[in-house]
């Protein structure tokens, strides 16, 4: 399993990157990790005529986090952004769904962008940026704009970033302190794609029998074509913890309501339909349960 | 229905006229097998400590340039979409999958093999001696990505738990042994690397890359 | 005395140089080779129309493209490949053809093989061959092929490739007559080998000596030899092949010729070039070899105690596409179904399938551990039906040890009789139980209860048919520098050979390990062999080593006699010299004996010099050479045993299954094995582990998922999952060791233990787990959720 030939290209800035994209962008691929990329060119999945690596483009490896969100450029590599720890403290799921990404050797050289670009739904990145009302900052030749997470993930394997536009960031934004986040996943084995999976943010207000539940909202893993974010709120706000159980019933039917799973070799859509549901059960009491700013794996 | 394009050459000189290392390999024919329209790059990488350069279409796979073009054959490719392991190296002392990487894109990087993992008089590094006294090992196909892994793992913990270690080959697969026995090598890497008084460091201690392409 | 070295976990001679990366595997080999791709077939079955090679002969570096016609005029390589294993259940045999001739039969059968200057080209080529196809309907699974409403070869009716039986005593009537009478249906799913290197081949031809050279990633380079001489039409003496250091076999890798070995070497000598292929994963998936697939009907009756009295087995085997390993796996099936169990009244059929898939051949256990999971899920079946302790019901059917050697009854798949030559079942079963806990562990069950966990035991037993003939040879030479080389024929594929082999040879001869270098799978080295599978390595060579050894001690210490003027009863050999007992400084280092043992004429270097010295003392009315000597201190023998051991094993598993999810873990896993004594207890233990590794694989994990097409639709590891570390238990293991009486080492294989009753203890464990039947095997979590959805409304939850 070989690659089929491409004109390869080393852009040595951005701006020779945009031009060549400006070029070329209809019938290139851009390489960053190329943990997804290059077992489908290898597989001749893919037969892009040039091939725009952008592994030697200085200034696309920073991770900045500041009051309103964290900034990850393209190049940050998963493994990089996991041990992070300004990330980390900024928004505590980035950390918690990056553990899930494939496996440590996968998430050394695979970046967390260049998993939201490949828009695959089974991808963690993509729904920690939805749940997160993150955004994707595009460039190219001709400007640059800024994508909110519900537009830029347009279907499976499919975002909103034109031909010749090169993903250069992507921004997540940061939860009201208080914010209780967590995101688990089943897989048949251990750092695979999952059969399903889900990022959970949920406020707990501080008060008599353990409080009660402020906002939820949660976003999926392989059970959606693009990870859009169900608001939990109107089923579990409002209520005191302690009767949280109670409305499980009432969250199943809203989980099972919104995921839309498709079945494969790997398992049913009921089934994944049914994880899902377990997953947001398990985690929501998991999280309202849990001490405030604990972190959930 | 079929042809011979090309039946005056019954055997053609080279295949790898697209190489120039700083050792020129036995087979190596400057004159044969160029002519190829892809456009050859000229690629330059510091394996185990040496620089070498060569000149190979964008597309070659790291795997392939450090196995075909350089002859360090001890990276072995399993499966060619970066799920089994096997030819994972060291790239700046953390784990890659080279099957996943162009060689062109590891330029500038320090890269380590098997090869490498070795101290520079010949003895084995704390990670292969440990495989040796676990028979962590049978057919030894698998063996040298988990070598490489378990080196970098062992940087960062040095001190795993037999839950930990077995976490930390997770990804690479290994038909022959039921990890038992790696999980064993893991731990008891990390006792021989303790107890050394200078613990040889394979992303550190390059071997000599000329000697050993000089004894192919 | 030299310590022994048998029976002690020596470390193994071949790791230092394999963990530096200094293996040698075929792709390490022939860096100057043109390097071939293969054009395969995208259908399951379609007729071929038109190919169509213009577009790939334009590209560059591209050397021949060749279709089934280029095949023609060289030998029979044009010809069908050929049967191996011909058997009179044997209806209708079917073998493909090196490159397609008109028609396909599977996914991944080769249509054209393209060279070219190296194998990214070759792929550029082959992508640009055009071939026109006219799909045919396909036939894929074994209901599909049994129900036969298409065929997969006309010539093949009913889609059956070959039928059997054997009966033994009155099945029928016992079961009829029987106070209990259980059915069951079983299915069982395909997996594979996988081992972590695919196939290859690396031929060159020798235009100057006539030669065609071959390294093969094979598991038999004496079968490839005479199989690719036959398909060139060489004689055998201008072939060789060479194992190199094989990336694991596991059984797939003894079919041959592959198509790609028919194709490549026919290439190389018509050519007279040096051409390699190695097989990348995906070609694994979609064109070595698969097994396992099974449908079975078991009709079982028994007394109250459990006592089997009478059974009937009929099983349906898909053997895939082609038929060139013959039916060695339903015939091993078939004949070890009744395990360690008393059966006197027992009848089994099979009917072995084509489908359009690829073709079935030989995986680790090969077709045993359908035979354990057959006869192991219906112990538990009748455990469950009489509400006894499962293994109880198992104790009251064991062969006793007193009733050893145990007549079978029946016709091995070597066409010999089996009959158990050892074993002690009751005892393997108290230390499976006091391993596992099995008495204690409704207690434990109570409390995982208590905290809200499903839990759950299973076990199974086994027997196996190990070390099975005709023969292996040996030869050994002891260099005079004190070397011994030491080769055997049979190939290796991480076994350890080179370590257990050695261990046998320096016992036996008083040497170090160290001085003692094995050289296996080179045609050049030993030309007579059969091969390695069907756990048959240590056994037949490791005997047939020891019997050399044997040979060669006595001609050292003859010759050494001579020169001490001693009687060569009363010579030892340790450490490497050749003393007189109880005189040890009367003594004569071996490779001294080595010299003496060559009478040379040339004096080349110092030994050589002594040799010639010594050749001044001999008897001047002898010859140098005497009638029944040989020059140099070598010789070779060979081992072939009257008929297969058996060796035998149990296995127990304890899974959680999580209430909601249905996800199943397997928390515990326990062997306990007999393999006879063992010569390297850490290789043994090895080799079981990486069978239950398997094991597990084939139970919980792997399966190879074709759509009604014959489309495999998950051909790579991202989706055929074969567990990482992270899904195999920590295996604990115990042995017994009871001698085979049939070999001089006293030993039993061990190779492809572990994998054998697998499926059957999980299965085990997940039914004890849930409380309802567990009859297709794997099974992964939706596929328990869907059952526990099933059996909702008949079955209390049994936790």
């Amino acid at each position: 399993m070989k690659p089929a030939p491409f004109t390869y290209h080393a852009p040595a800035d951005l701006d020779q990157t945009l031009a060549l994209l400006a070029e070329h962008g209809p019938e290139a691929k851009v390489l960053a990790g190329g943990q997804s990329l290059v077992p489908v060119l290898n597989m001749r999945l893919a037969n892009p005529a040039h091939l725009i690596d952008i592994n030697h483009v200085p200034g696309l490896d920073t991770v900045v986090a500041n009051d309103d969100a964290v900034h990850v450029g393209a190049l940050v590599r998963h493994a990089h952004l996991l041990s992070h720890s300004a990330a980390r403290t900024a928004q505590p799921l980035l950390r918690q769904a990056l553990q899930w990404v494939a496996h440590p050797v996968i998430r050394n050289r695979g970046t967390t962008l260049g998993s939201i670009v490949h828009a695959d739904p089974s991808g963690e990145m993509p729904a920690v940026l939805a749940l997160t009302d993150g955004r994707v900052r595009l460039r190219s030749a001709g400007g640059e704009r800024e994508v909110p997470a519900a537009e830029f993930f347009v279907g499976p394997m499919e975002s909103a970033i034109a031909d010749d536009e090169l993903a250069v960031e992507a921004i997540f934004g940061r939860f009201p302190a208080g914010t209780r986040t967590g995101f688990t996943e089943t897989a048949r084995r251990h750092g695979d794609y999952a059969l399903a999976g889900v990022a959970l943010a949920v406020s707990v207000q501080d008060g008599p029998g353990g409080g009660t539940v402020g906002q939820a909202q949660a976003s999926f893993v392989s059970v959606t074509d693009v990870p859009d974010v169900l608001d939990l709120t109107p089923v579990v706000g409002g209520a005191a913890v302690a009767d949280l159980a109670g409305l499980a019933d009432a969250v199943a039917e809203a989980v099972a309501t919104h995921v839309d799973p498709v079945g494969d070799i790997h398992a049913s859509a009921d089934y994944r339909r049914h994880l899902a549901v377990v997953q947001t059960q398990r985690l929501l009491s998991t999280l309202v349960g849990a001490t405030a700013e604990e972190e959930i794996a | 229905m079929s042809s011979t394009p090309d039946a005056q050459q019954p055997e053609p000189k080279s295949v790898r006229g697209t190489i120039v290392t700083t050792v020129p390999r036995a087979s190596f024919d400057p004159a044969g097998g160029a002519a190829q329209p892809e456009e050859l790059l000229d690629v330059y990488l510091r394996v185990n400590g040496a620089e070498q350069h060569i000149r190979v279409p964008g597309r070659r796979l790291l795997s392939d340039a450090l196995r075909h073009d350089l002859g360090l054959t001890g990276t072995h490719v399993g499966c060619e979409h970066g799920v089994c392991g096997a030819c994972t190296v060291l790239l700046d002392g953390q784990p890659a999958r080279a099957c996943l990487m162009f060689a062109a894109t590891a330029q500038g990087h320090q890269i380590t093999t098997v090869e490498g993992l070795s101290t520079p008089d010949g003895e084995l590094g704390p990670v292969q001696q440990a495989f040796v006294e676990c028979h962590g090992l049978q057919c030894g196909f698998c063996t040298p990505g988990f070598l490489t892994t378990i080196t970098a793992y062992l940087d960062e913990n040095p001190d795993p738990t037999p839950e930990e270690a077995r976490e930390a080959i997770g990804g690479n697969l290994c038909r022959c042994t039921g990890y038992q026995n790696i999980v064993k090598a893991v731990c008891r890497a990390a006792e021989l690397r303790r107890g050394e008084q200078a613990p040889p460091d394979g992303t550190q201690t390059p071997a000599a890359p000329t000697e050993r392409q000089e004894q192919r | 005395m030299s310590t022994r070295t048998v029976g002690s976990s020596v470390q193994r001679r071949e790791d230092p140089r394999l963990v530096r990366g200094d293996g040698r595997y075929l792709d390490d080999l022939g860096h100057d080779a043109l390097a071939a791709a293969f054009v395969r077939s995208p259908h399951g079955h379609a007729k071929v129309v038109d190919i169509d090679t213009s577009g790939a002969i334009d590209v560059d570096g591209v050397v021949a493209v060749w279709t089934w016609e280029d095949l023609e005029g060289t030998g029979s390589a044009a010809e069908p490949l050929p049967m191996l294993l011909p058997h009179p259940s044997i209806e209708h045999p079917v073998t493909g053809y090196a490159l397609a001739k008109d028609r396909v039969h599977h996914v991944g059968q080769p249509i054209v093989m393209v060279v070219a200057q190296d194998r990214y080209l070759a792929e550029d080529a082959a992508q640009r061959v055009r071939v026109s196809y006219e799909p045919l309907p396909a036939v894929v699974g074994v209901e599909a092929a049994r129900a036969a409403e298409r065929l997969v070869h006309e010539e093949a009716p009913g889609n059956v490739g070959a039928y059997f039986e054997q009966h033994l005593g009155d099945a029928a009537g016992q079961i009829d007559a029987a106070p209990h009478v259980l059915e069951l249906d079983l299915d069982i799913e395909r997996s594979a080998c996988m081992p972590m290197e695919g196939k290859g081949i690396l031929a060159r031809w020798d235009a100057e000596e006539g030669r065609l050279k071959v390294h093969a990633s094979t598991q038999t380079s004496t079968g490839l030899r005479a199989a690719l001489a036959a398909k060139l039409g060489l004689p055998l003496s201008a072939v060789e092949v060479i194992a190199p250091d094989v990336g694991g076999g596991f059984g797939v890798k003894i079919n041959h010729p592959w198509p790609e070995d028919v194709a490549v070497a026919a290439a190389a000598m018509r050519m007279q070039a040096k051409i390699k292929w190695v097989e990348d994963r995906r070609e694994h998936f979609i064109s070595s070899a698969h097994e396992r697939q099974q449908l079975q009907h078991v009709r079982v009756g028994f007394d109250d105690d459990g006592q089997i009295l009478g059974m009937q087995a009929q099983v349906w085997h898909d053997h895939g596409a082609y038929l060139p390993y013959g039916v060695i796996v339903p015939l091993n099936t078939a004949t070890h179904i009744p395990g360690p169990y008393r059966m006197r009244h027992f009848s089994v059929t099979f009917t072995s399938l084509y489908t359009n898939t690829v073709i079935v051949t030989p995986y680790r256990g090969a077709g045993r551990p359908q035979a354990a999971y057959l006869m192991e899920r219906t112990m538990d079946a009748i455990a469950r039906h009489l509400d006894k302790d499962r293994t109880k019901v198992r104790s009251v059917n064991f062969v006793q040890p007193e009733q050893m050697p145990w007549d079978l009854g029946m016709v091995l798949q070597d066409g010999r009789m089996g009959i158990y030559d050892s074993g002690d079942f009751p005892a393997s079963l108290e230390k499976l139980k006091e391993l596992v806990g099995w008495e204690d562990f409704e207690d434990y069950r109570e409390q995982a209860r208590a905290e809200g966990r499903r839990v759950g035991i299973g076990m199974a037993c086994y027997v196996e048919g190990t070390g099975a003939g005709p023969y292996e040879g040996g030869h050994i030479e002891v260099e005079t520098n004190g070397r011994v080389n030491v080769s055997t024929g049979l190939t290796t594929q991480g076994q350890g050979h080179a370590t257990v082999f050695a261990q046998i040879v320096a016992d036996e001869l008083g040497v170090k390990v160290e001085d003692v270098h094995v050289t296996t799978g080179d045609t050049r080295r030993m030309a007579y062999s059969v091969g390695t599978w069907g756990s048959r390595g240590a056994v037949m060579s490791g005997n047939a080593l020891l019997l050399t050894a044997r040979k060669v001690k006595e001609q050292a210490l003859r010759i050494a006699a001579d020169a001490l003027e001693a009687n060569p009863d009363d010579l030892e050999i340790v450490d490497g010299i050749v003393r007189v007992k109880g005189a040890p400084k009367s003594q004569i280092p071996l490779p001294m004996v080595a010299v003496l043992a060559n009478p040379l004429r040339y004096a080349f270097d110092e030994t050589a010099r002594a040799a010639t010295q010594f050749g001044g003392k001999s008897d001047e009315s002898k010859p140098p050479i005497g009638d029944a000597e040989h020059p140099g201190l070598e010789g070779s023998d060979f081992f072939s045993p009257v008929r297969t051991t058996f060796a035998n094993g149990m296995h127990a598993a304890v899974v959680e299954t999580d209430p909601d999810t249905a996800d199943i873990t397997v928390l515990r896993y326990c062997v306990v094995h007999d393999c006879g004594p063992m010569l390297n207890p850490m290789i043994v233990e090895g080799q079981v582990h990486g069978g239950v590794a398997q094991g597990i694989g084939g139970a919980l994990y792997e399966r190879l998922a074709y759509d009604a097409d014959g489309q495999l639709l998950n051909a790579s590891f991202m989706d055929f999952l074969m567990p990482f570390a992270t899904e195999v238990p920590h295996i604990e293991t115990d042995h017994l060791e009871t001698p085979s009486p049939l070999n001089p080492l006293g030993i039993k294989g061990a190779g492809e233990a572990g994998t054998i009753p697998t499926s059957a203890a999980i299965a085990s464990a997940v039914e004890d787990a849930e409380g309802f039947p567990i009859r297709r095997m794997p099974i992964s979590p939706p596929e328990l959720w869907e059952l526990r959805k099933q059996h909702a409304s008949d079955t209390t939850d049994p936790s």
